[in-house]
């Protein structure tokens, strides 16, 4: 056992003096009365490890012990993840029944007594190599595969295969076989260091499929797609969070990830009482057996708040080793890097860009890069797909965080202060914001196979429309309502209704709160309907009024239930408003 | 008076008499054993261990560092700072290290270490019990509930004491603790006398730390007055309503003491610590399963309505929303800016727990709002008014009047009358973009609304106040 002894203290940087060799990244306990700490070494300079501790090290004392774990930061991996709410170093909060987090305390994060019918997919004999899938129990709804350690290396024979039947989560399930005859017991747990990329894939591929959220401006104006990565950034009250919860709520696939990195915990309260009372479609069970919440709120220790997001990560890796759809959801990034800060200042680097450390491109790019659409060793498909938020400082763009990520991310969800003011939510500004996705010929072709053909210039001739009628609006206030053109209004108007209907939608209703692509391609060809026909207005007046009355027809429709009686009732009104001042003479066609 | 109490532990403990380093703030001497967060005597003077190197202790002294010399007693004392918590600590006041300032007794209870551990997620309850205010400012757009944490984002030349007082007196808490932090003199005795002259002075609880005090003495008032806050909402089940008053100073503080540490400032020279230093203040407030809660309500003093400022923009990011005041001009009185003002928990309540038109009627008159301050932005370059334009500025001064106006004191259903009733005044139903069975329900009925004009309240001033006067709504529990 290597051990050492504390030798200098500042906040929750701690100078220990080994007396033996350390790992880069290892963990330590530091003891401190009847508990110890967790911490895990950052530098090393001769024999001194400067270790950052995952608590407070209040009362902590020079000359207190160390011991030093021979690991990196680890989570354990098996089934019963899923609906488990963990703190960033994965301790199962359930587990902890005090209403305080004292300091020194640490949970199991499986429920190592829990048992699972297992159903073997190897027989003796075959052939596997790491992450190969040897069987499959049930969670939840989903087949959770059990898999060879992915640590192996080269193939290996199986010796013995479990049969089906009902085991413990620690029983041997398998006995794996080297070229060497060395033998390896199998379980349904495994562990992985948490900064290393979980594997278990054979090649990553382009993505190519949309991934539904049921969120207006993205799926149509500025798609994702799975295994894709994007960023939300925005000034606080622009609406991140609502926004994530939604995607949480409604993104179709099969795993969701949460991590709450340095947010309010109220946050995670809301999805530990929201989601297990809401179903989820896809599967009629609950949102919340699907979901497993990472939550580091923000008076946690700054340390584990690094963790959490790479504990996030490993977990998705692992769920996406199984052939799944997963989301990882992140809110906050920019919380991560200003833990990276902290540390970085403590231990008196250079700072690069606002205190921030030098490497933290690097940092936020090496983690963007761990998303991706993969092939399985089994030649299946998997994907995780990751979403963070980031809260740039003032609401300034151009500061460091957003920069970093903007490098990483393909798609940038840009939230504007301007419209949250005016309550048009989501607060998404449609013309800064882009999806890299839309540039993918396998994602637009999979667009033009399941909305519509003409599906991408839509969307294109969608976006010219907005920008021409935040142009004339420009237009409108310099030179005065009544000096320029009627249809300077005209063109303003149709942005506005492109915004009041589709743009902006209303996520605590049930009904807006969704859209399907169904409804998408109605509603791509009704805007499209009205936005290329020209109308008859004698005076500016008129413009503004009449649009109005559009869009509260067409609000009406949005509340209503597709194609359901009251939908076709507001849908036929809207059409008779339509063609009230709709040109029909000259050749403009519909 | 701080002194003879603390010396009654001097005799257990070891002196050193050799200090090798003072500086402003800090001074530096060799001993052993000593705990991180220790608290010390300096020549009587308190102190905080901030960092060790080996036999090296740095101390931060809190009162300042003037006239300690090489020689000065030190006694380490054992403990981080800490508070003795019980019910007689009602109606009493307390400086920054929960001395007495009343002149009365010391009271007796359990000792608590301050700035303690944070609560577990899971044993947290969702928010649900909405504090009623009267102002329709917060209680129709900007709902608060038990457990929230927000701050008034205020210019310093605005009432925000005086708005947060009245706040205070007309929510249904059992237990209002204060945090002053560097409060003017007369803005203490303001605050004292508001609340002695209750009909129940118990229910405050004050820690105090004034422009006189030592300023990094400060940095202790958040953590005392929440440590208080724990003890009445979990040990008691009580509802707790802690006011910090100003927590701009209390980050001025901070960045102090990083700038005698050394460290590298980030954004408007604050320590690149801030956000967190500030979550672990705001993140107390709670809702337990219990009943208990903590609600926060503070305020953030902010330099001509820039937000941007690190500050503002930290605790933004942490609280559950922001107040702002401004002063609308156009009926020269303070409102609640229905603009930038914002509560993260309102859905919660809106709509289900009031009326179901609620979010509705809230969404559509601030729309309308913002329309009329883009025709005033028309009128003010020199731009004909549309009809439509005209109607705005009429319906925008009313509902600044009537509504937004922070001496408003009535209750949400006449509130949501009153913008009906403003609605018909000056718009066609199609003009409010709102869904057609609220209409169909509350359209014809704005008019017979219209006589029930809103209450003024007479008494702005919170200082004739009692409890029961204004807590008209009953405390709704389970």
């Amino acid at each position: 056992m290597r051990t050492g002894k504390v030798k200098a203290i500042v906040s929750n940087l701690v100078i220990v003096t080994a007396d033996g060799a350390v790992a880069q990244n290892e963990i330590c306990h530091i003891l401190l009365g009847e508990i110890f700490l967790k911490a895990e070494v950052i530098k090393t300079a001769g024999d001194d490890a400067y270790v950052q501790v995952f608590e407070s090290t209040r009362g902590l004392k020079v000359g207190d012990e160390v011991i030093f774990q021979g690991h990196l930061l680890e989570v354990s991996l098996g089934p019963g993840i899923l609906t488990k709410k963990y703190d960033g170093l994965q301790n199962d909060l359930d587990k902890i029944e005090s209403i305080f987090l004292s300091r020194g305390t640490y949970t199991d994060a499986l429920d190592m007594n829990s048992e699972w019918d297992f159903i073997p997919l190897v027989k003796n004999g075959d052939m596997v190599v790491a992450a190969s899938w040897l069987g499959e129990v049930k969670e939840k709804n989903i087949p959770h595969k059990i898999m060879a350690p992915f640590i192996l290396d080269g193939e290996f024979s199986v010796k013995k295969i479990a049969d089906a039947g009902r085991y413990k989560l620690t029983d041997t399930i398998a006995t794996l076989e080297d070229k060497q005859g060395n033998e390896t017991a199998i379980t349904m747990v495994q562990k992985w260091p948490v900064i290393k990329t979980l594997k278990g894939y054979k090649e990553k591929i382009r993505p190519y499929k949309l991934l539904e959220t049921g969120i207006r401006i993205i799926d149509m104006m500025n798609p994702m797609a799975e295994g894709g990565t994007g960023f939300i950034p925005g000034p606080f009250g622009s609406g991140k969070t609502v926004l994530q919860h939604a995607i949480a709520r409604q993104a179709k696939v099969d795993v969701v990830v949460v991590v709450a990195c340095g947010e309010r915990a109220n946050e995670i309260v809301e999805i530990f009482t929201e989601f297990p009372q809401l179903d989820d479609p896809q599967t009629g069970g609950k949102l919340i057996d699907r979901t497993v919440i990472i939550a580091n709120t923000s008076n946690m220790p700054v340390a584990s708040r690094q963790a959490s997001v790479y504990t996030g990560m490993t977990i998705a890796e692992y769920y996406r080793a199984m052939g799944l759809k997963v989301l990882v959801l992140a809110d906050s990034t920019s919380r991560w890097a200003q833990a990276l800060r902290e540390i970085s200042n403590r231990m008196e680097e250079l700072p690069g860009p606002d205190a921030y450390p030098m490497d933290l491109p690097a940092v936020v790019s090496g983690f963007y890069a761990r998303a991706g659409q993969v092939k399985l060793v089994n030649g299946k498909d998997g994907s995780i797909t990751f979403i963070g938020t980031v809260s740039p400082a003032g609401g300034n763009l151009k500061e460091p965080v957003t920069e970093a990520t903007k490098k990483a991310a393909h798609s940038f969800y840009a939230l504007s202060q301007r419209r949250a003011d005016s309550k048009r939510y989501p607060a998404i500004d449609a013309i800064e914001s882009y999806s890299k996705f839309l540039d993918y010929p396998e994602l637009v072709s999979y667009m033009h196979q399941t909305i519509a053909q003409n599906w991408k210039t839509e969307v294109v001739k969608m976006k010219d429309r907005l920008f021409k009628g935040h142009e004339a609006m420009e237009q409108i206030s310099i030179l005065g309502d009544d000096n320029v053109p009627v249809d300077y209004h005209e063109t303003f108007w149709k942005s506005e209704l492109i915004d009041f209907v589709i743009l902006q939608q209303d996520a605590f209703d049930s009904v807006d709160g969704f859209t399907s692509l169904e409804r998408l391609k109605y509603m791509q060809q009704k805007i499209s309907e009205i936005c290329e026909a020209s109308f008859h207005f004698s005076a500016y007046e008129e413009v503004g009024v009449y649009f109005r009355s559009i869009i509260n027809a067409w609000k009406q429709i949005n509340y209503s239930a597709f194609q359901s009686e009251e939908f076709k009732n507001f849908n036929r009104q809207l059409d008779e408003i339509v063609n009230e001042r709709k040109q029909t003479n000259g050749n403009v066609t519909v | 008076m701080k002194e003879n109490k603390q010396m009654e532990t001097l005799p257990f403990k070891k002196i050193y008499t050799r200090v090798i380093q003072i500086t402003k703030a800090t001074c530096t001497l060799e001993a052993t054993g000593v705990g991180c967060e220790e608290m010390a005597l300096v020549d009587g003077k308190s102190a905080q261990v901030i960092k060790i190197n080996g036999r090296q202790v740095t101390l931060q002294v809190f009162e300042g560092t003037e006239g300690i010399k090489t020689d000065a007693e030190v006694v380490f004392l054992g403990k981080a700072p800490s508070l003795k918590v019980s019910d007689e600590m009602g109606g009493r006041f307390f400086n920054a290290y929960g001395v007495p300032i009343d002149g009365k007794y010391t009271p007796h209870g359990k000792e608590v270490e301050i700035g303690g551990p944070s609560i577990n997620p899971v044993r947290r309850k969702q928010p649900f019990d909405l504090i009623e205010t009267g102002i329709a400012g917060i209680d129709l757009n900007n709902t608060l509930l038990a457990g929230q944490k927000i701050p008034f984002f205020a210019d310093t030349d605005q009432p925000y004491n005086a708005v947060i007082a009245l706040v205070a007196l007309r929510s249904n808490a059992d237990r209002i603790i204060l945090g002053g932090i560097g409060l003017s003199n007369d803005d203490y005795l303001y605050f004292k006398n508001l609340f002695v002259n209750t009909d129940m002075p118990e229910k405050i609880v004050g820690f105090i730390n004034t422009t006189e005090d030592p300023t990094v003495e400060r940095l202790l008032i958040p953590d005392m007055a929440l440590s208080a806050a724990e003890y009445f909402a979990i040990e008691k089940n009580e509802k707790a309503l802690v006011l910090l008053t100003d927590m701009t100073l209390y980050c001025d503080a901070l960045s102090i003491v990083a700038n005698r540490m050394d460290q590298i400032p980030s954004k408007d020279s604050m320590p690149g610590s801030l956000y967190s230093d500030l979550a672990k203040i705001y993140e107390k407030s709670v809702q337990l399963h219990s009943g208990g809660s903590i609600t926060i309500i503070s305020v953030t003093t902010i330099s001509e309505g820039d937000i941007t400022h690190a500050i503002p923009d930290n605790t933004g990011y942490i609280t559950e929303g922001q107040l702002f005041l401004r002063r609308d001009t156009e009926i020269g009185k303070v409102i609640i800016d229905p603009f930038r003002s914002l509560s993260r928990l309102k859905q919660l309540v809106i709509g289900k727990q009031t009326r179901e038109d609620h979010p509705q009627v809230m969404n559509a008159a601030i729309r309308l709002y913002a329309d009329a301050a883009n025709a005033k932005t028309k009128l003010e370059n020199g731009f004909d008014l549309s009809d439509y334009d005209k109607r705005t500025l009429k319906f925008a001064k009313e509902y600044a009047q009537q509504l937004l106006a922070i001496d408003i004191n009535v209750d949400i259903t006449k509130m949501l009358n009153t913008t009906w009733n403003l609605f018909r005044r000056n718009f066609k139903p199609e003009e409010l973009g709102i869904k057609s069975k609220y209409i169909e329900q509350y359209w014809e009925k704005a008019t017979e609304m219209e006589d029930e004009h809103s209450l003024m309240d007479e008494n702005m001033n919170p200082a004739n106040t009692s409890f029961k006067q204004r807590n008209k709504t009953e405390v709704k529990w389970q």
